[in-house]
């Protein structure tokens, strides 16, 4: 492991715009544990943009929830611990979480322009669908009914992204700190950001920073 | 949302554009912890929005389908609709609500975007250090306590005064349970969500 990671800095060093390997290949170099010739993906960076463009279209209130359902439990183009890895990223970077997500996944199987592809089909369609809703809303604004039709779908996707973090929970069990101390570190999450109300950045920062840390002893150097 | 009478020049639109690509630097875990700023901006300090379009311009983009952050795109809209004369100044207002739509849209995604571009590109071909399998197997923990949190606040949001809370707390349970355990599609589940909502019984 020591003299790998060595040789990939020299080769980094020695040539720092090295071009990137073909698209075809990365999915392959990097994801040794799955055999990347049997696993569904996407057939070309079209199929990327109508997959995230349906996507998109279904996530009333956020599209994580859809994200998850689409890419790992229908496509199966990710793992629920691929997933877990990915969106922790993504979450990460500034930006739209999903965006960013969108713009991972295209990248690794089509380059630049399957980061393209899967962006512009999160928000080219969905774009359109907006401003009609929105131009629509100024005619209906005032109907009682409009607004609680909103309430109601806003409560429903509640329950809909809260069931994908418990739909991981079982993903946890396999995790290096154990169990038991992933889901102490789950829970402060959920009571630091939606009791107590801290701002992400700190939740990320102080209990992500930990929950690193922990990790980091953990793994074999 | 009666539109309101603004002036721009080239030089709001330019410093319109500068100042979501600072916020897009900033919006770590989404553009909707830069709300709170974009209104400083937008309607406090320059006064190119109404408190009104502000906050419907949010509240659309949050029961829209596809990602929050076209709350953004409905700003820079309605921003060039103001500037137009609103949705009866025709053409033109359509054609300057456009342009904010492009602009705002442009400087909330390009920075974000190409540091996303970069650094995912980074972790790809580092993917086997260390501290780089510590920070994504780590975060795993954490992520599932967004996820969560993210939900409870989501379906908490949108209490009404006169609905009990207990209406909205079950409808956001029964639809976490159906998804926990069923593949019933999420649209249908939005869709009585919806219904209930229009009832009165959310």
């Amino acid at each position: 492991m020591h003299t790998g990671r060595v040789l990939r800095l020299q080769s980094h060093g020695d040539n720092p715009r090295m071009a990137p390997p073909s698209p075809a290949l990365r999915p392959a170099d990097t994801s040794a544990s799955t055999d990347p010739t049997t696993r569904p993906r996407p057939s070309s960076p079209a199929d990327l943009f109508w997959s995230f463009t349906w996507l998109a279209l279904q996530g009333f209130g956020g599209v994580l929830a859809v994200v998850q359902r689409e890419l790992v439990e229908k496509k199966c183009w990710l793992t629920h611990e691929e997933f877990l890895e990915d969106w922790a990223v993504a979450q990460v970077l500034p930006g739209p979480n999903v965006v960013n997500l969108s713009l991972m996944l295209g990248d690794r199987y089509f380059g630049l322009r399957g980061a393209v592809a899967a962006v512009g089909g999160m928000l080219a369609v969905p774009l359109v669908v907006i401003l009609a809703l929105a131009i629509l809303y100024s005619h209906f604004a005032a109907q009682p009914q409009v607004a609680g039709a909103l309430r109601g779908m806003g409560a429903v996707a509640g329950g809909l992204i809260a069931a994908v973090g418990v739909k991981l929970v079982p993903q946890l069990r396999k995790h290096v700190l154990g169990f038991v101390p992933s889901l102490v570190l789950a829970a402060v999450v959920v009571l630091a950001i939606a009791w107590w109300r801290i701002p992400l950045a700190w939740v990320l920062l102080g209990v992500g920073g930990v929950a690193c840390g922990l990790t980091w002893r953990k793994l074999a150097p | 949302m009666t539109a309101m009478q603004i002036t721009m020049a080239w030089s709001d639109w330019l410093a319109l554009l500068l100042q979501f690509m600072l916020l897009s630097l900033m919006s770590v875990s989404g553009a909707i912890t830069a709300v709170p700023d974009m209104h400083r901006y937008l309607v406090v300090q320059h006064g190119w929005l109404s408190d009104a379009q502000f906050s419907s311009s949010v509240a659309i983009a949050q029961a829209a389908p596809g990602p929050n952050v076209l709350f953004v795109a409905l700003m820079g809209w309605n921003v060039g609709l103001n500037a137009g004369g609103g949705l009866a100044g025709g053409p033109h207002a359509w054609a300057l609500g456009l342009l904010g739509l492009g602009i705002t849209m442009a400087g909330i995604m390009l920075p974000s975007t190409t540091l996303a571009w970069f650094a995912t590109r980074w972790l790809h071909h580092n993917a086997q250090r260390r501290g780089v399998r510590a920070f994504k197997q780590g975060m795993a923990p954490v992520v599932v306590g967004l996820l969560v949190a993210t939900g409870l606040i989501l379906a908490n949001g949108n209490q009404r005064p006169d609905t009990p809370a207990w209406h909205l707390w079950l409808v956001a349970g029964v639809a976490g349970l159906i998804v926990w355990r069923t593949r019933l599609h999420l649209l249908w589940l939005l869709g009585a969500g919806a219904l209930l909502g229009a009832l009165g019984f959310v």
